[in-house]
């Protein structure tokens, strides 16, 4: 049996099992909140500024943004990698603690790949609006065709994306929905509502909960998950092949596909750490969500920031080594200084130095800065992506066509547009799905009661 | 015989049909109500459900996808012989717009003029043309500007009565003894000067006054005081081993710069191993592109002209061992000048662009000095294209004012915009008892005169020329008259009473005066559209007095104070007629890279001692401009461009810019276009220019290789020593492409490249490249598919300055293709760059991944939109879109193709007649049009071609070669002829 006597209890509050179905099934259960309803008022006003937006795009064109000449990607790759990155976390924090046996995700995996599923889903909208005649975007289907048949460039980094990004959502999405399906036969079988017990019953796909049936549970988990780690790594490596593969300055790097995941980690887990405070704290969800839980992504952020600054470290060291002018003019002359120095320092600071406050106990253990510091690695994390994106453009090899990039309205409202359907997505994910995977915390409940008279104890150390 | 049913007996007694109407459709109702009224009418099942999804959507289907807009193609009943569908015929013709002149060759598709190519068979241009010659085709199409027929106080009027009033108003002038002006520009056609004698024995009294907006009066006159004539020489560059300009753009603007580009590249070819350059000195006060070519330049002020002037005559004058004249400055460099002058006798010119004729007076004693007269500069074959004498003009306004002049022929004139004193000019004409203007296009002057009886088009009209004694070439139309409009010289001819039949009589002209020979010959000459007839060679006299007169007048000039201005005119809107062109509003200014305004150029040094920052604005007097700091602009002075800020000549004109005109003067009977004694203040406010370049310095990249000729001759590879470095490392992992059949290639000659942007503009017309207005270029979105690049080096105060034509390098390892992921953009087998529109999606991927970044993509529908209501956006105008080339759709990327329609178009001759290519059979648009002959395109897998030939040179690089894109396009280095301390 599974001993935990390092970790400390993972659930307070002495549980039993029919509590843990009651509290984590509550908020379905209950009428909507009005917070919730404003926040989620406001997440679609967002969302509808993003659908204008996008209409305007389609309408007008391309030329409705600030894209240009020589900086043909602007916000909406940056925000695609970004979102990208975010989606990232779910999957992974699943599945490496999943398969590293650690059973102190069971109460954040949940929340982690719903966040991931509707992160994907954002990122997804942009290669295909980025496209100046999006209404082709089945060219990029390998389909077979009466054109020659005509196939689609297998050479083309944009091509492997395609793949990629696909196959990560299907399985992100797969695998999360297979995670929920006891849940929703718990909420089917608690119930008082009809219509949510047929709803839910549908989605439980009868589930009855013999052992069979979690025989082929953990087994199709485990399949999926062995599937997926391979994904989450595929992912990002590919998408940093959009820059790795080309031969501008500052893309042309062998480091962006470890780089690029580890970054998208970083991000992920930064915005889980916004999210299991925000659940906490509206939710109460303390019990579930303990401060050792926090404690622990704290933690791993400290790790992957001292990574993140190493992978800048390293990629200037590789700008000055390899002798290359225009490698040195972008990473020293339109980076550390020049036209972009804020953005650059934005990022090296919010991904380099300010996790590495989460050194001091205090400031782990202090939700607010947390929050704050969990939100500034996602800032920093944009102006990476901004960095990279725009920094080497604007000024690559020939001086004559250096320019600058801002963006219009209408690449702001896209973006704003996705965050709204980012918030939206999870406020319906508070509401219609239990937020804590139930029958994964109830598989750890036995272990945790045995160290229920020591939690004044608990900690990571 | 067919059996007759009848389904009723009304029917068969012929009644008509009462019967309710149930198997014919009902009246009144559409199809949705059949519908509807069949579903009510059944009990709904899941058969009629799927019939009615399946007609739904079956009909949606149809309905959207069968987008087939029914056009009009009617064949011909009677084809002409000469007219193929789909096959271009050329017409040679002639272009003169009263300064510039250009033998042509017109492209006609299908009736309509397409494309003007200059003319190879031309002895002076020598197939070479401008960028205003090469979009003098769009302005035919101008729907908005041009005017559509006759008018009388800009009401439209019928020509008959037109014509019978002013024949009764010239008669009435004539006869109460009055006189008669024909205000023209320069006429250069022989037959039109007959014309006009016999129009004005028609009309006694009559008087012929020439007037130029950007006049040569100064020099006429000066040479009219030093060799008895009033006419402008001649200049062969290509004998001339020392240049000296003083403010004369020869390359640009001043006086024939076609022919002056070709010869002047001949002197500075380095290809066939020659080793010798000429040596260029330009003194100027504005950055020009022959101040850019000079291998030294001094940034000087328009003040400083004579002091330098004489300073260079005494120094020579010593080294002749004659008598030095007063005054003069005693200039550094000039001791150097005139060594090197007096070592090249008989093969050096010195000119100046001034139009004092005191300073052109020392500029003719210089050369004669030098004793260029008979060798680089030549009497014998004067220029014709600049006849205008200035004080007839400002005399013509003071007559006009005091009531001495009768009636006004306005002829490819509008001194309403471009006369210095157009309040006077516009209060003369209201004295005027009968004023006609037979501009073809609405301008300022029109709305003043009583009557328009608007002129064709030169691609509409027959005309001939003589731009240079002897030399004679044919205009013939190449379409119909698209409106109502009339020949000038008809016009003259129906005024006189004649037979309006312009053809005939310029065909009777040559017949008689010119070839005095036969049908045949006229044919001929036709064909070729020019002619020559040889001049006997002479030499004239100098007049040695005149220096002295000249000098003393000179030295008694007023001492300049306090800033200078001096206007110039650009390289796309000259003197401003062309400026309701949006292909040239649309080409930025080769040095300053900024289109669709003008502004004052001032140097760094003085733009930092105003506080003159980006964007600032600036009051000259009274005259506010957008100030731009231009580095190698003279101190204390400002350079403002002529052509802008027209207020009624079309949409594309009005408001842009300011008209510099205003600041024109008049002294010594001559225009002025420059003053001093102003200080330039700072205004309160913000303005933009579009410029399509903002960074200028090279970064210390090898982009434009350049060395000195000394190191030249030592190693010809000089400057390119990189070039053999990377050839030798030259390695791939994988198999590199072969081509076996045809693989081309562009060699440019950077020596040769004089950055005056013809290419730009004859590859905007060849390519259907639209254009973007101001707003879009400020967003760095122009669509040029060839750009000049300009970097500058060294010292802001006057730097070196180089261009760099940058097209699709056309890579065999093309970093573009690999990244496009439905293959949109790849390979041919001939070493091309393709572009499949129709595949393209529009990631933009190749345009980030074109290390070049010559791709260009289609931000928005450029062609029927009205916010790009330029050339592409009427039917009339789109007649000029060459049916060769796709008009591309938003959305897709596009870029330079090496004119794959003409490679497809000559190969495909070439198989018809059963022969090889030759080389330079297929020219891309950017080649024809280069004066200078810079751009080289051909086959590399042809040995004996001269790209093959050029690649072979020591001087030939790949732009970025590091990485290892094996571009198709290939540089020639730079070479200066300067000392080794400067270089």
């Amino acid at each position: 049996m599974y001993k935990t006597e390092v970790r400390g209890p993972l659930i307070l509050g002495d549980k039993n099992y029919r509590q843990i179905s009651s509290d984590i099934i509550a908020p379905i259960d209950q009428p909507i909140p009005t917070w919730w309803k404003a926040v989620f008022g406001v997440s679609m006003l967002a969302t509808l500024f993003g659908v204008y937006a996008i209409y305007t795009t389609l309408v007008v064109g391309i030329g409705s943004w600030g894209v240009n000449n020589s900086v043909g990607w602007g916000w909406e790759i940056i925000n695609f990698v970004w979102w990208i990155g975010i989606g990232h976390a779910g999957t992974a924090f699943s599945i490496f603690l999943l398969i590293l046996r650690q059973k102190w995700r069971t109460s954040i995996n949940r929340a982690a790949e719903a966040m991931t599923v509707v992160a994907v889903g954002c990122a997804a909208l942009f290669p295909a609006l980025h496209m100046g005649r999006v209404w082709l975007m089945f060219y990029i289907f390998p389909y077979p065709n009466t054109r020659g048949p005509l196939w689609v460039n297998f050479n083309s980094p944009l091509f492997w994306d395609f793949i990629a990004i696909t196959a990560y959502l299907l399985i992100s999405a797969s695998f999360w929905y297979f995670g929920m399906v006891p849940d929703f036969a718990t909420i089917r079988d608690k119930t008082t509502s009809k219509v949510k017990r047929a709803v839910y019953g549908f989605f439980a796909f009868g589930w009855t909960g013999s052992s069979r049936e979690w025989l082929r549970y953990e087994a199709l988990s485990y399949v999926l998950g062995g599937i997926a780690a391979v994904l989450v790594v595929s992912v990002h490596s590919i998408v940093s092949t959009d820059f790795a593969v080309s031969v501008i300055p500052g893309w042309h790097t062998a480091v962006f596909p470890p780089y690029f995941v580890v970054g998208a980690i970083f991000s992920g887990f930064a915005m889980v750490m916004t999210l299991m405070i925000i659940i906490r704290k509206i939710y109460k969800f303390q019990d579930y969500v303990t401060d050792s839980h926090l404690n622990a992504i704290a933690k791993i952020l400290i790790f992957v920031s001292l990574i993140m600054g190493t992978a800048y470290a390293t990629e200037i060291f590789m700008a000055w080594y390899s002798g290359s002018t225009y490698e040195m003019f972008t990473f020293f002359k339109n980076r550390i200084t020049g036209d972009y120095t804020f953005q650059f320092w934005a990022m090296v600071v919010c991904n380099a130095f300010i996790p590495q406050l989460f050194w001091f106990k205090k400031v782990r253990q202090n939700l607010t800065i947390a929050f704050i510091i969990s939100l500034l690695i996602n800032v920093g994390m944009w102006y990476e992506r901004f960095n990279i994106l725009i920094t080497s453009l604007s000024k690559d090899y020939l001086p004559s066509s250096w320019t600058v990039y801002s963006p219009t309205w209408v690449e702001i409202g896209i973006f704003v547009g996705t965050l709204g359907m980012f918030v939206a997505g999870v406020l319906l994910f508070f509401k219609y799905i239990p937020m804590i995977a139930i029958s994964e915390v109830k598989s750890i409940l036995k272990v945790t009661s045995i160290n229920k008279n020591e939690k004044t104890n608990a900690s990571h150390e | 015989m067919e059996n007759k049913y009848w389904k009723s007996l009304e029917e068969f007694n012929n009644e008509p049909d009462n019967s309710p109407d149930t198997d014919k459709f009902p009246s009144g109702k559409n199809l949705l109500e059949i519908i509807d009224e069949e579903i009510e009418g059944k009990p709904s099942s899941r058969r009629n459900f799927l019939k009615f999804v399946g007609f739904s959507v079956a009909t949606a289907a149809i309905a959207s996808s069968c987008e087939n807009p029914v056009k009009k193609a009617v064949p011909y009943l009677n084809k002409p012989e000469e007219v193929t569908p789909g096959m271009a015929n050329h017409y040679a013709s002639s272009y003169f717009d009263g300064s510039e002149y250009s033998s042509v060759v017109v492209k006609v598709r299908d009736g309509r003029p397409i494309k003007i190519e200059g003319n190879t068979l031309s002895p002076i241009t020598r197939g070479g043309s401008s960028a205003r010659v090469q979009a003098s085709v769009l302005s035919l199409y101008d729907n908005e500007s041009r005017l559509k027929g006759p008018s009388k106080a800009v009401k439209d009027f019928a020509w008959q009565i037109l014509d019978n009033e002013i024949t009764a108003k010239l008669k009435e002038i004539s006869g109460a003894g009055e006189k008669t002006v024909i205000l023209s520009s320069p006429i250069i056609s022989p037959s039109t000067r007959k014309l006009i004698g016999e129009f004005i024995s028609t009309y006694p009294g009559t008087e012929h006054v020439v007037y130029e907006p950007v006049s040569f009066s100064g020099m006429l006159q000066a040479n009219k005081l030093s060799y008895g004539e009033p006419i402008i020489p001649f200049y062969h560059f290509d004998k001339a081993e020392v240049v000296v300009s003083f403010g004369a753009d020869f390359l640009g603007t001043w006086l024939a710069p076609i022919e002056f580009a070709h010869d002047y590249s001949v002197m500075r070819s380095l290809t066939d191993g020659e080793k010798r350059l000429s040596y260029h000195v330009q003194f100027e006060t504005g950055l020009s592109i022959s101040g850019s070519k000079a291998d030294t330049r001094f940034p000087v002020k328009p003040s400083e002209m004579s002091g330098l002037l004489i300073g260079l005559y005494n120094q020579l004058a010593t080294l002749a061992g004659k008598t030095a004249i007063n005054g003069g400055s005693t200039h550094e460099a000039l001791p150097g000048i005139a060594d090197k002058l007096w070592k090249n006798q008989e093969k050096s010119i010195v000119v100046s662009g001034s139009n004092d004729i005191n300073e052109q007076i020392v500029v003719n004693a210089i050369n004669e000095l030098l004793m260029n007269q008979g060798k680089t500069i030549d009497y014998s074959s004067p220029y014709l294209t600049k006849q205008a004498d200035d004080s007839k003009m400002e005399e013509l306004v003071k007559q006009m004012n005091s009531n001495q002049v009768g009636g006004l022929i306005l002829w490819n004139v509008n001194p309403v915009y471009d006369h210095r004193d157009s309040e006077a000019f516009v209060e003369g004409l209201k004295k005027l008892k009968l004023s006609v203007s037979l501009n073809s296009v609405k301008d300022e002057t029109l709305a003043h005169v009583t009557y328009s009886a608007p002129a064709h088009h030169y691609l509409e009209s027959w005309d001939d020329a003589e731009p240079i004694k002897g030399f004679f070439s044919l205009a013939q139309p190449a379409i119909r008259p698209i409106f109502s409009t009339r020949q000038k010289q008809e016009s003259l001819l129906k005024w006189m009473g004649k037979e309006p039949d312009y053809y005939a009589y310029i065909k009777n002209y040559w017949l008689t005066d010119i070839l005095k020979s036969g049908e045949a010959a006229w044919t001929k000459a036709l064909q070729d559209g020019v002619h020559q007839i040889e001049n006997a060679t002479r030499s004239i006299g100098f007049n040695a007095e005149s220096l002295s007169v000249a000098v003393s007048a000179l030295n008694a000039y007023p001492a300049a104070s306090g800033f200078e201005v001096s206007l110039y005119q650009n390289l796309s809107m000259g003197n401003g007629q062309h400026t309701n062109n949006p292909w040239l509003m649309e080409m930025p200014d080769p040095i300053s890279k900024i289109c669709w305004d003008n502004f004052a150029s001032i140097s760094p040094a003085s733009a930092e001692k105003l506080g003159i920052a980006k964007d600032a604005i600036i009051k000259i007097n009274d005259f506010e401009i957008p100030a731009f700091v231009q580095p190698g602009q003279a101190e204390g002075t400002i350079s403002i461009a002529l052509g802008y800020g027209h207020t009624a000549f079309g949409k594309v004109a009005d408001g842009v810019g300011k008209n510099a005109f205003k600041l024109t003067g008049f002294s010594n009977g001559n225009r002025t276009y420059s003053f001093s004694g102003t200080e330039p203040a700072l205004v309160a406010g913000e303005y933009k220019l579009a410029t399509t370049q903002m960074h200028h310095s090279m970064e210390g990249r090898p982009i434009v290789r350049e060395t000195t000729l000394s190191k030249y001759q030592q190693s010809p590879d000089s400057g390119n020593e990189l070039h053999a470095e990377y050839e030798e490392k030259h390695t791939t992992l994988y198999k590199e492409t072969e081509f076996t059949g045809h693989h081309w290639a562009v060699a440019i000659d950077l020596n040769k490249c004089i950055g005056c942007s013809a290419c730009v503009i004859a590859c905007q017309a060849e390519n259907n490249v639209p254009v973007v207005g101001k707003q879009e270029v400020m967003k760095s979105r122009i669509m040029h598919w060839i750009r000049i690049d300009r970097y500058y080096n060294g010292d802001p105060a006057n730097p070196g300055v180089v261009f760099q034509p940058l097209m699709c390098q056309h890579c065999d390892n093309a970093p573009c293709e690999n990244v496009c992921p439905v293959s949109a953009t790849n390979h041919s087998s001939e070493g091309l760059n393709q572009m499949a529109y129709n595949r393209c999606v529009g990631t933009k991927y190749c345009i980030n991944n074109c290390p070049y970044k010559v791709r260009r993509f289609n931000w928005f529908k450029y062609a029927n939109n009205e916010k790009f209501d330029y050339n592409m956006n009427s039917d009339l105008s789109r007649l000029v879109l060459n049916p060769d080339v796709t008009v591309r759709e938003r959305g897709v990327v596009e870029k330079c193709t090496f004119c794959v329609q003409r490679i497809q178009e000559k190969k495909l001759l070439a198989k018809n007649e059963g022969r090889r290519l030759e080389d330079h059979e297929i020219l891309p648009a950017c080649g024809q049009a280069c004066p200078s002959k810079a751009i080289v395109f051909g086959d590399t897998n042809d040995p004996e071609s001269e790209v093959s030939k050029l690649i072979k040179d020591p001087r030939n690089y790949h732009l970025l070669e590091e990485l290892h894109t094996l571009p198709s396009v290939s540089y020639l280095t730079l070479v200066r002829n300067k000392a080794e301390e400067e270089a």
